[in-house]
């Protein structure tokens, strides 16, 4: 008795199970309306996303102090390298014109008006990562003030990153596809076989490797190094943005489907910039 | 009067110490990973809170450092504040057994904290989708992120220490004056 009183207020016994039945509630609300936030989300974007931002400008200027240090040799070697490349990339380039120039004429004469990778994008960075070591989500400086949306995807190095999972004003939470709890429908792009590529913290610890299934491959098409992009039957991802290649293919124990392993394009551990496309696969689906 | 002034100081030096740690935690330890994993700052936080200050500190304290990261992590709202809440709570009930001086009790229940914070982890948000493999994640997640934390932590600590007994003292100068007043 005498202790209650000098502690004041409720005692902890009670606190706890007033703030258990809150979470409690919390939980059920958050599964069953998708509520992540609310009036909270508006207090923390302006708290902590102008902070984050300038920790990350901060750490991203030490950054390029450190490649600042190349000596002249090196810089006049990699010149040489590149206008080598340069001269390479320009006579790919015309060869392309010229291919694209007959697919234009084609489509033409087949009516067919696919635009697939003509996407408008907005350019984001990445100001947090890694509330847990258990769960791949970032923490981008766009929101709903740059128009983006939840479910949009995110793309970088040409490849798919993830979706945007919760958005705030001037921030966004992004899931990206090698956290645990993504599954994004994709298919193989020479065989166009349906399969679903999962995240998987297990297999991305060891190997950086993702794991994709119930492939149907009854000929025995699908090799290593095939490209996996994402699918158009899938609900939330557009068609044709790339995944990555298959590096392992075995028959799961129904023998029916497959199984294996994906290596993703985009390397998740030194990611610092990405593209948002502003565009959603319900509006895709309209046009 | 004084009573609400002290309240909300103690409030606000509070809220000042989960800021710091969330943005220590997601903005530069994020970039300073060892072995693939980044120290839980907000466990130590909570649990140095619950066995200084008692169950109810750790308790609000751990609800609301857990709130902040359901905000920031995108999944199911509420995970981690029950989490942390329960962490802050459990740490509480050692407060009687705590002395400042000594560190070895506020490493092992800070070392004991985040291994129960990742086994807990585990078992809610990875074992429930049959990823049963748990020595795996044992060694390669859990154990690393609690050496990480306990060596971060020995810093934390003697911060929140320091700023807990010049707070203290602070409190105990004012109601001082006003008792000679």
């Amino acid at each position: 008795m005498r202790q209650r009183k000098a502690s004041g207020g409720i005692p902890s016994k009670y606190l706890l199970m007033i703030l258990s039945i809150v979470c409690i509630m919390l939980l059920f609300f958050s599964y069953s309306t998708g509520f992540s936030g609310g009036p909270l989300e508006t207090i923390a974007n302006h708290m902590f996303i102008p902070m984050q931002k300038g920790i990350d400008y901060i750490g991203s200027s030490i950054a390029v102090s450190s490649a600042d240090t190349k000596t002249k040799e090196e810089l006049v070697e990699e010149n040489e390298e590149l206008r080598a490349q340069v001269d390479d990339l320009n006579s790919t380039i015309s060869n392309m014109e010229l291919k694209i120039k007959e697919l234009s004429e084609l489509q033409e004469l087949y009516e067919l008006d696919q635009t697939y990778y003509d996407y408008e994008t907005t350019g984001a960075r990445i100001i947090g990562k890694g509330t847990s070591n258990w769960f791949n989500t970032f923490i981008i400086d766009k929101g709903s003030k740059d128009g983006i949306e939840k479910n949009m995807n995110v793309i970088a190095d040409g490849g798919l990153v993830g979706i945007v999972s919760s958005v705030g004003d001037g921030y966004a939470v992004v899931r990206a596809i090698i956290d645990d709890t993504s599954n994004v429908s994709a298919t193989i792009s020479s065989t166009e076989d349906n399969c679903i590529v999962s995240g998987s913290l297990e297999n991305m610890t060891s190997d950086n490797l993702i794991l994709f299934s119930n492939l149907d491959d009854d000929e025995d098409k699908v090799a290593i190094g095939d490209v996996i992009v994402t699918s158009n039957i899938s609900d939330k991802y557009l068609p044709g943005l790339m995944i990555g290649y298959v590096s392992s293919v075995n028959l799961d124990e129904n023998e029916l489907t497959k199984s294996g392993t994906v290596t993703p394009v985009v390397d998740f551990k030194h990611l610092s910039d990405v593209l948002v496309i502003l565009q959603q696969k319900e509006s895709y689906k309209n046009e | 009067m004084s009573d609400i002034k002290l309240y909300i100081r103690r409030v606000l030096i509070i809220a000042v110490v989960i800021y710091v740690s969330f943005l220590l935690q997601v903005g530069v330890f994020s970039r300073l990973r060892l072995a693939g994993v980044t120290p839980n700052i907000l466990v130590c936080i909570v649990a140095s809170y619950g066995f200084m200050k008692g169950r109810r500190y750790g308790t609000v304290i751990g609800f609301f450092s857990g709130l902040l990261l359901d905000i920031f992590s995108g999944g199911i709202f509420g995970t981690y504040a029950m989490i942390y809440m329960y962490i802050g709570f459990l740490n509480g009930l050692f407060r009687k057994q705590f002395f400042g001086d000594d560190l070895r009790l506020p490493m092992i229940l800070i070392g004991t904290s985040d291994l129960i914070y990742g086994i807990i982890t585990f078992l809610v948000l990875f074992a429930i989708r049959s990823q049963h493999d748990f020595y795996f994640y044992l060694m390669n997640i859990i154990l690393p992120e609690v050496v990480y934390t306990l060596v971060v932590s020995i810093f934390v600590y003697y911060i929140i220490l320091h700023l807990n007994n010049w707070v203290e003292k602070l409190e105990k100068k004012g109601s001082d004056r006003i008792g000679n007043y």
